[in-house]
Parts: C-alpha cells; sequence; structure tokens
C-alpha cells in the first residue's frame, strides 16, 4: 500500500503548522522594538533555551549522566573544543553505565 | 554577519563552515533517525508516508510524537490530534527563529520567512554560537541545516529498511551527543556574572515542567521564564546605571 488520503492530510496539515510557526517567529522579530526591554529579552533567549534543553537531561538521568556532564563541561572549558567535549560526553556515559550495570 | 554583500566564493565557504560545525550533532540526529526509521516501520507507516513527513514535516520530536498517534487504517487515523501535536511540540521554534531574524537583511523577508523550514534545535544552536562571536551567516545556518536534513532522510530510511536489526543508541552512550553539544555551546555563550541567574532559572524552570508535563513543554517554558528574568535584570541594572 502507497498510502491514504488521510495519511496524506495527516502530513500535510503536521507539515504546514510547522512550517507556520518557524516562519512566525521570525516575522514576529520584526515587531519587537531594536532596544529596551524586548530587545534584552531576544538577546537572552538563546542561553535560556540551551540551559532548558540541557538541564532536564543532566538531571533526570542516572548517575552516568551527571558525571558526562561533568566531563564534557571541564573538556570544553580546557579545550574550547566542541567536538572533544562532545566525544568525552559520550565516552564517559558508555563507561559509566557499562561499569554501573555490570 | 556580513553575508549581505559576500561573494558567492564566501557563500559557499559560510555553507561548508556551517554543515562542519553541525558535524558532532549530525552524530546524534543519525543515531534518533535510524531509531525513528524503525519504530515508523513498526507503527505501519508506508515508505512513500516515511519520506514524505520526514522531507516535509522535518522536525525529530513532532514526527516521534505522531508515531505514537499514528494507525494503520485511515479511517481511524486522528488527523487533528496528529496536527495539533506538532503545532505543540514544535511551538519552541518561535522562540528560535525570533533569534535569527538579526542575521538577515531588512528587505526580502518572505525568503528569509521560508528557509526557517531547514531550521534545526541543531543547526539554530550553532549559528546562535558563532553569531555570539560577532560571527555566522545565513549561509552558515543552511549548510548545518542540510546536513541536518541530509542525515536525518538517510538514517530514516535505513532505520526503516533494517526494521528491528538495529540496536538502541543509548547502548553506545549516542543519545547523550545531543545533550553533551548542547552543554558545551552553553558554555561557550557564558558572557559573564550576568548570566547565571537567568540560566539558573531556565534549567530550574524546564527540570520542574520536564516533570509536570511530557513532550517539549520544558524548553518553551525554561526558554520564556529564563529569558525574561534576564530581560528583567538587564533593564533594571541599566535604569539604576542612568
Amino acid at each position: 500500500m502507497l498510502t491514504s488520503p488521510e495519511a496524506v492530510a495527516a502530513i500535510l496539515g503536521m507539515a504546514i503548522v510547522t512550517m507556520a510557526i518557524k516562519a512566525s517567529g521570525f516575522l514576529l522579530a520584526d515587531r519587537l522594538p531594536r532596544d529596551g526591554f524586548a530587545a534584552a529579552w531576544l538577546r537572552h533567549i538563546p542561553g535560556a533555551v540551551l540551559a532548558a534543553l540541557v538541564a532536564p537531561a543532566i538531571v533526570t538521568g542516572g548517575i552516568a549522566e551527571a558525571i558526562a556532564a561533568a566531563a564534557t563541561a571541564l573538556v570544553f572549558i580546557l579545550s574550547k573544543n566542541l567536538f572533544a567535549a562532545m566525544a568525552t560526553g559520550v565516552a564517559t556515559v558508555y563507561v559509566v553505565r557499562l561499569l554501573v550495570a555490570g | 554577519m556580513t553575508d549581505i554583500a559576500a561573494s558567492p566564493d564566501s557563500r559557499m565557504d559560510q555553507f561548508l563552515a556551517g554543515a562542519r560545525a553541525c558535524m558532532p550533532v549530525a552524530i546524534s540526529v543519525a543515531a534518533y533517525g535510524l531509531v525513528w526509521g524503525v519504530l515508523a516501520r513498526g507503527a505501519g507507516l508506508s515508505l512513500f508516508e516515511v519520506i514524505m513527513m520526514s522531507a516535509l514535516v522535518f522536525a525529530g520530536s513532532a514526527q516521534f510524537v505522531a508515531l505514537d498517534l499514528w494507525t494503520t487504517t485511515p479511517a481511524t487515523l486522528p488527523i487533528g490530534a496528529l496536527v495539533l501535536a506538532a503545532l505543540i511540540v514544535n511551538l519552541r521554534y518561535l522562540l528560535l527563529t525570533a533569534t535569527l531574524r538579526p542575521l538577515y537583511p531588512a528587505k526580502g523577508r518572505l525568503r528569509g520567512a521560508f528557509s526557517m523550514y531547514l531550521v534545526t534545535d541543531e543547526n539554530w544552536a550553532m549559528t546562535v554560537a558563532a553569531m555570539a562571536r560577532g560571527q555566522g551567516s545565513v549561509a552558515f545556518l543552511m549548510g548545518g541545516g542540510a546536513l541536518a536534513w541530509i542525515a536525518w532522510m538517510c538514517t530514516n530510511l535505513i532505520g526503516y529498511g533494517l526494521g528491528s536489526a538495529i540496536d538502541d543508541p543509548s547502548r553506545w552512550g549516542l543519545d547523550f551527543a545531543f545533550t553533551a553539544t548542547f552543554l558545551a555551546l552553553l558554555l561557550g555563550m557564558w558572557k559573564g556574572r550576568g548570566d547565571l541567574v537567568p540560566w539558573l532559572v531556565a534549567a530550574l524552570a524546564a527540570i520542574v515542567t520536564s516533570h509536570l508535563v511530557e513532550g517539549s513543554w520544558h524548553i518553551l517554558v525554561g526558554g520564556v521564564v529564563g529569558s525574561l528574568v534576564g530581560a528583567f535584570l538587564e533593564t533594571r541594572k541599566n535604569a539604576h546605571q542612568s
């Protein structure tokens, strides 16, 4: 079976709302003032969003995630190298999970 | 941010630089892409539907949620719920794409708005990190987006083809690639003590929200609350100085 009209409608609907949201944020940014509170708000969004992305994954994970996060942060602060920090995090989580499970 | 008058050569350089910068997170995209492909086959999507959804919707978390709601009999497919779920899960993009506006020239807003299609968490994070260093460009953003799109589509198809023969990525620690990269990006954005309180507030709000509601609400709630606190503290400080 290739597909059905219902499935096409659902997928197109999902695609349209996703695109509409992405375009809306971009277009709404023009309506915000260039200085004052709104400008300060936009400047603070990236850090706040990244902190909100990362924090639950670290806190709700186990000991492996906590140790790996600390190792990732240490390597990044020392080396300023994103790939090294990422690789350290993945390797640490892998090793600690093995140790905890075994 | 000097892309406006850039020559085609340097625009190509920027495109490739953006793709290169997204390599670490593309590994994470690929790992989840494989899993999504496997699950999509299990949920009963046809190959055509997999290609169509990954190409057009192109949003990982919304697509995972969709698999939960999917039914193999078209008559019972919850179209409204699928569309609403995509809307809710993707609301955070309002914040992300708003912060990318300064990369674009004042004119040509419509083209810019359509190019937001290629924005994902991954290339957004790389680009705002570059913007914080006074770099970054539209081509850089698009390069990362193109890499993420290709990685997502290819691994979806591989996962779909292999079915359940694929391992769980968490067995290899690959699920942590995303968290590790974003943590490093966050640290790279540190500008001074003024960032500490907004980041802590964002983190706490996100942790509380993730305990209370499922899905990606914690990103939106933490992002809004933390950035509002940051803006409040900054404008209050400036008011005291003047």
